[in-house]
């Protein structure tokens, strides 16, 4: 290691479910070669850091800061404001930091919705007072109104999507990070790399919309199984890892790069082919797709509503 | 580069000028940026407002233009003529400040959109692609589906002009609906006799390949290359060998209905559907045959004397290249068993307008006598009537055109053959707009005594040996009872079942009646929608038979047209694929209603230049946004929605 | 002051376009709020259209397509009849009214029935009042 340029990274995670950091185990022993070129300089998950070091570090000090989870918290936002002067490329790493992910749903309600679901209203919360913690007794730091990405809160340099980054994404990335690049990743679609592209008919139609349990895989392409599968919209490189187990991608990996929006785009593909048929079944097919939102948006709700859910009174 | 761009906003005497503030969207229109020039002029299309575009272009180095005037489908072509002595035509849109602005707002409010429409157009043409038209190639070969008289004539035009024509028939010989007439309106000619001629000229043209019993079976391609799968259907006789002798009739022991007769006259399963049937050959009916494979009675193979029959014939599928395609595929009459009202099906002296053709017919189920089927007897008091089905919102609510006219001819037919009897014509309106027409119904009218009752029949029932007709003379008010021997339905006319299916290989429309649906009404009443096909006769509407031949002639017309030219011309504005970035999902070969989206080997889509029409929804549909539309692309109609809002 | 739509419109060039134009020739006033874009065919409207002009601050969004069965490019309205019906539920979802979404056929022939929807159309946006989107802007 003497001799060495060390490369100065920090880990942060925001409102997140720790997928993240863990994900970055993933990596298995090649993480020892990460460590050969890199020093941890700040890893709250991992080690004892305090903020305190944080800030006392010189502005721009740290080479690569790795940003995962959401902005949900003043803290949050705090933090990543921090961190974005203390470094050199700050990453949204991951899919909370790069577009929201499921917890972005969050902003189809208000905070007060929220609050009143997760402190009163659930089976298993027992809350005889009905306390609902707030920083008048606590100096907890404030919950923000809506969900942000990062993006919306700093400017970032580089996003590693996925939830969390699977390992060949990670891989890639990393290396290119390592070298001062911040574009890598693919550029097309999921089915490029799907190990069921050879099983899609000449022509996909689908007649009848089919949730994950209601059918008998036959080991076809999701999609011409009437099986919602967001492959076609999003972006490759994980390798496939949830077909791969007979699972339909649900978006994680957010929209190709030269897609504006995933969800969109891949509503209208959704759309296109439907089968021909009338009116009426034609409506009856489309309102049997419960939670819009949830199955074009799943991880990228935060970015089709950053102000939280509208509201049209009429 | 930047392009640098001249707006011109055309006052249209007033009819922009009148209410928006043209000098205003010049001004305004001269801080976009990219725009270096703008101004207005009294009449852009004129020569002289032609000539200031011209000089600007000159003096100003503009290389893109939007004139602002009237709708694009009014001076599109004039302005891009002007534009194309500088550079590509594509550089040149129009923005419709007219129809869609001043003619229809008042006002500030005009002015404002008609900025806004402009903007647009401004933005748009930034991004628009310089582009030549798309060259293909031409098989100078057409495929005409059906053998009626429009198909005939159709060939017949193609073939003697020199280029060669595949001629598909379904039924064993060429003729159609034409065959099965005795006379023709107004002049009574034999339909026979005027037919048969055209018949043995398609059977000898050098030109023309005859397919009788044979049915498309694939449409592929695009105009100029089409490639056409046609199943031939193994008729178990040789048609080459065959003498028409007819002694395999005369052993057949099987006894089933005749199609050509309307099913009003026997014939066995080895049979030629009519005596000047082309090709001149039995056809041996496998469904009727007691039974080929096994083979369970082979009495015509042991009479046939030029060893004509092979009972191993196979069906076989041959494949031709072809450039144009016309469809003739003709009419059946409205499907009987849904007339209830008029008790079509249940009485054997109810009969449709083509039975009675066929009675009249001397070769016909009764040798030309006209009969009463239930008794075999001459009716003495015949009802004819029209509109059955047609004009009718609950049935088919179109008028079949013909029915008016060869009900009066059937009346006095009736009359010459029975010259006691009575006929009554119910009808709504007397439809006789074509040539001599008018004067043929007078003549009905008046010298054949015809009883004609204007009014529709409310109740039709059976009184012992008569058929009670009720209804109403709405010229009198009177209500009418007629007891009649035998009633005759003029059924309405559509479009063949198989139409339908046709249509969908082709990929063209049919409507509600299952004709097929012309370009446009008026101006392209011959051609599909798709480039290099094109509709004969009462595929695309009832018609007569003039009408038939000459758009058979038209249609013939607009094939020669493609034939004439080695390469053909083709808009440019298609889809182009980003291959690279292809993920190969298949969304947009599943969406394209040309097939012009092509699956590469690696899965990867590819845009059939030839093929597309630019219609875009396999852009709207990528899910990578991969397609883009050439001067449509995705970017250009953002960019355009953000100025008009 | 009162409240003035804007409303976005994409046309089918065979169709709904000449209608319009048909209107226009026809002098059948309409209000002005409505601004046409030509499309080829209702089938090119992407959904990504429709959201980018609510983002952008639009109140309504009105497609016009060839009438069923008439597609100038075959079934082209039938695929933006589905995705009009799929994204209105997006919109819904979103807190968007999917009202401020309308779909119409409108032929070559109909000047009078495109004065006439699109008169309605603006009427009823009118009533919804500006859009949510629009308000945040």
């Amino acid at each position: 290691m003497e001799g060495k340029e060390m490369k100065k990274i920090a880990m942060y995670w925001g409102a997140g479910c720790g997928g993240c950091d863990v994900s970055l185990l993933s990596l298995h022993e090649k993480i020892l070669d990460l460590l050969e070129e890199a020093e941890i300089v700040f890893w709250p998950c991992a080690m004892d850091f305090k903020y305190e070091d944080l800030e006392k570090m010189k502005d721009g000090s740290i080479d690569i800061a790795f940003y995962n989870g959401a902005i949900r918290t003043e803290e949050n936002e705090e933090i990543a404001k921090l961190l974005r002067k203390k470094s050199k490329i700050l990453v949204a790493y991951g899919s909370c930091a790069t577009e929201g992910c499921v917890i972005g749903l969050a902003n189809l309600y208000s905070r007060e919705e929220i609050f009143d679901t997760v402190y009163l209203k659930n089976e298993t919360t027992k809350n005889e007072d009905g306390i609902i913690p707030s920083s008048n007794d606590l100096h907890l730091p404030e919950f923000l109104p809506h969900l942000k990405t990062l993006e919306q809160v700093v400017k970032v340099d580089a996003f590693i999507p996925g939830c969390p980054p699977p390992k060949p994404v990670l891989e890639n990335a990393l290396e290119a990070l390592l070298q001062g690049k911040t574009e890598f990743g693919k550029s097309v679609a999921l089915c490029d790399e799907c190990p069921r592209k050879d099983s899609k008919p000449e022509k996909i139609e689908i007649n009848k919309f089919y949730r994950w349990h209601e059918k008998e895989d036959n080991g076809d392409c999701f999609l011409a199984q009437g099986i919602i599968c967001m492959g076609p919209a999003t972006r490759a490189g994980c390798e496939a890892e949830c077909i791969s187990a007979n699972i339909p991608c649900t978006g994680c990996m957010g929209a190709v790069p030269k897609v504006r929006e995933q969800g969109i785009s891949m509503l209208s593909a959704l759309a296109s082919i439907l089968g021909d048929m009338d009116e009426e079944k034609e409506k009856e097919i489309i309102e049997s797709l419960q939670d819009v939102v949830g199955t074009f948006y799943k991880y990228a709700t935060a970015k089709l509503l950053p102000e939280g859910r509208l509201k049209d009174e009429s | 580069m930047a392009r640098r761009i001249g707006v011109f906003v055309c006052h249209c005497g007033i009819n922009i000028a009148g209410t928006v503030d043209v000098e205003r969207v010049a001004r305004e229109l001269e801080k976009q940026p990219g725009v270096v020039f703008a101004t207005t002029y009294q009449y852009m299309c004129s020569d002289p407002g032609q000539n200031l575009i011209k000089q600007k272009i000159e003096e100003e180095n503009l290389d893109a233009v939007v004139v602002a005037a009237c709708s694009p489908a009014m001076h599109e072509e004039t302005f891009r003529g002007v534009c194309r002595e500088y550079f590509n035509e594509y550089r040149c849109e129009m923005a419709n400040i007219r129809e869609q602005c001043s003619w229809v707002h008042d006002g500030e409010e005009a002015t404002e959109k008609a900025i806004k429409i402009v903007k647009a157009t401004v933005e748009k043409l930034r991004d628009n692609e310089d582009l030549m038209p798309i060259l293909v190639p031409v098989e100078k070969k057409c495929l005409i589906i059906g053998g009626g008289i429009a198909g005939i004539q159709a060939a017949l035009d193609i073939a003697d002009a020199g280029y060669k024509v595949i001629l598909v028939e379904k039924e064993p010989s060429i003729g159609g609906r034409m065959a099965q007439l005795s006379e023709t309106f107004p002049t009574l000619d034999c339909s026979q006799c005027i037919l048969t001629p055209k018949m043995v000229a398609v059977a000898r043209h050098p030109n023309i390949k005859l397919l009788t019993y044979s049915e498309v079976l694939e449409i592929s391609g695009f105009v100029g290359n089409f490639h056409v799968k046609i199943l031939k259907k193994p008729r178990y006789v040789d048609e080459d060998a065959c003498t028409v002798c007819g002694d395999c009739e005369e052993v057949c022991p099987v006894i089933v209905a005749n199609e050509f007769e309307m099913e009003r006259k026997p014939r066995k399963a080895i049979y030629i559907p009519f005596p000047q049937a082309v090709p001149s050959t039995y056809t041996l009916d496998r469904e009727a045959c007691l039974g080929l494979a096994p083979l369970t009675c082979s009495q015509c193979k042991e009479v046939c004397e030029a060893n004509a029959i092979d009972y191993d014939m196979q069906p076989k599928i041959i494949e031709e290249d072809v450039g144009a395609i016309i469809v003739a595929t003709g009419y059946d009459l409205y499907d009987k068993n849904k007339l209830v009202e008029y008790g079509y099906g249940e009485d054997d002296d109810i009969i449709t307008s083509l039975e009675f053709e066929r009675m009249l017919s001397a070769s016909g189920p009764t040798g030309g006598k006209i009969i009463k089927p239930s008794t075999g007897k001459e009716p003495k008091k015949v009802v004819f009537i029209q509109c059955a089905g047609s004009r009718d919102k609950q049935h088919m609510p179109y008028c079949s055109s013909i029915c008016c006219m060869y009900t009066a001819k059937h009346a006095l037919l009736y009359k010459h053959h029975v010259p006691d009897g009575e006929a009554y014509i119910f009808y709504i309106d007397i439809r006789a707009t074509g040539k001599g027409y008018e004067e043929f119904i007078e003549r009905v009218m008046e010298e054949e005594r015809i009883n004609y009752i204007r009014g529709k029949v409310a109740k039709i029932y059976r009184d012992g040996d008569k058929i009670v007709v009720c209804g109403v003379d709405t010229l009198t008010g009177r209500k009418v009872e007629v007891q009649a021997d035998l009633v005759v339905l003029a059924m309405a006319i559509v479009g063949k079942e198989e139409a339908v299916k046709i249509a969908k290989k082709l990929k063209v429309a049919v409507d509600d009646g299952n004709f097929f649906k012309e370009s446009h009404p008026k101006l392209k009443p011959v051609e599909a929608l798709t480039r290099g096909i094109y509709f004969a006769g009462c595929a695309q509407a009832p018609k007569d038979i003039p009408s038939a031949v000459a758009q058979a002639s038209a249609a013939a017309s607009k094939v020669l047209s493609i034939f004439s030219k080695d390469k053909l011309e083709k808009d440019p504005l298609i889809a182009v694929v980003d291959e690279e970035h292809c993920s190969a999902c298949g969304i947009c070969v599943s969406v394209c209603p040309y097939g012009a989206m092509m699956k590469m080997e690696n899965g990867k889509a590819r845009c059939i230049e030839a093929l597309c029409e630019g219609c875009g929804t396999c852009a709207a549909a990528c899910p990578s946004s991969n397609i883009e539309m050439r001067n449509y692309k995705d970017e250009q109609i953002v960019k355009m929605v953000e100025v008009v809002i | 002051m009162s409240f003035e739509p804007k409303i976005v419109a994409f046309l089918c060039n065979w169709c709904a376009y000449a209608g319009a134009d048909l209107a226009g020739t026809s002098r059948l006033q309409y209000p002005a709020n409505i601004v046409p874009i030509r499309v080829m065919c209702s089938g090119r409207v992407d959904p990504e259209f429709i959201l980018e002009a609510f983002r952008k601050g639009a109140d309504g969004v009105f497609i016009g397509g060839c009438h069923p069965g008439d597609c100038h490019y075959v079934s082209g309205n039938y695929k933006a009849r589905k995705r009009v019906e799929m994204m209105k539920k997006l919109l819904k979802e979103m807190g968007i009214n999917p009202r401020r979404l309308r779909l119409e056929w409108v032929s070559a022939t109909e000047g009078q029935k495109f004065a006439d929807v699109v008169s309605q159309f603006v009427e009823e946006i009118k009533e919804l009042g500006p859009s949510p989107w629009r308000e945040k802007k």
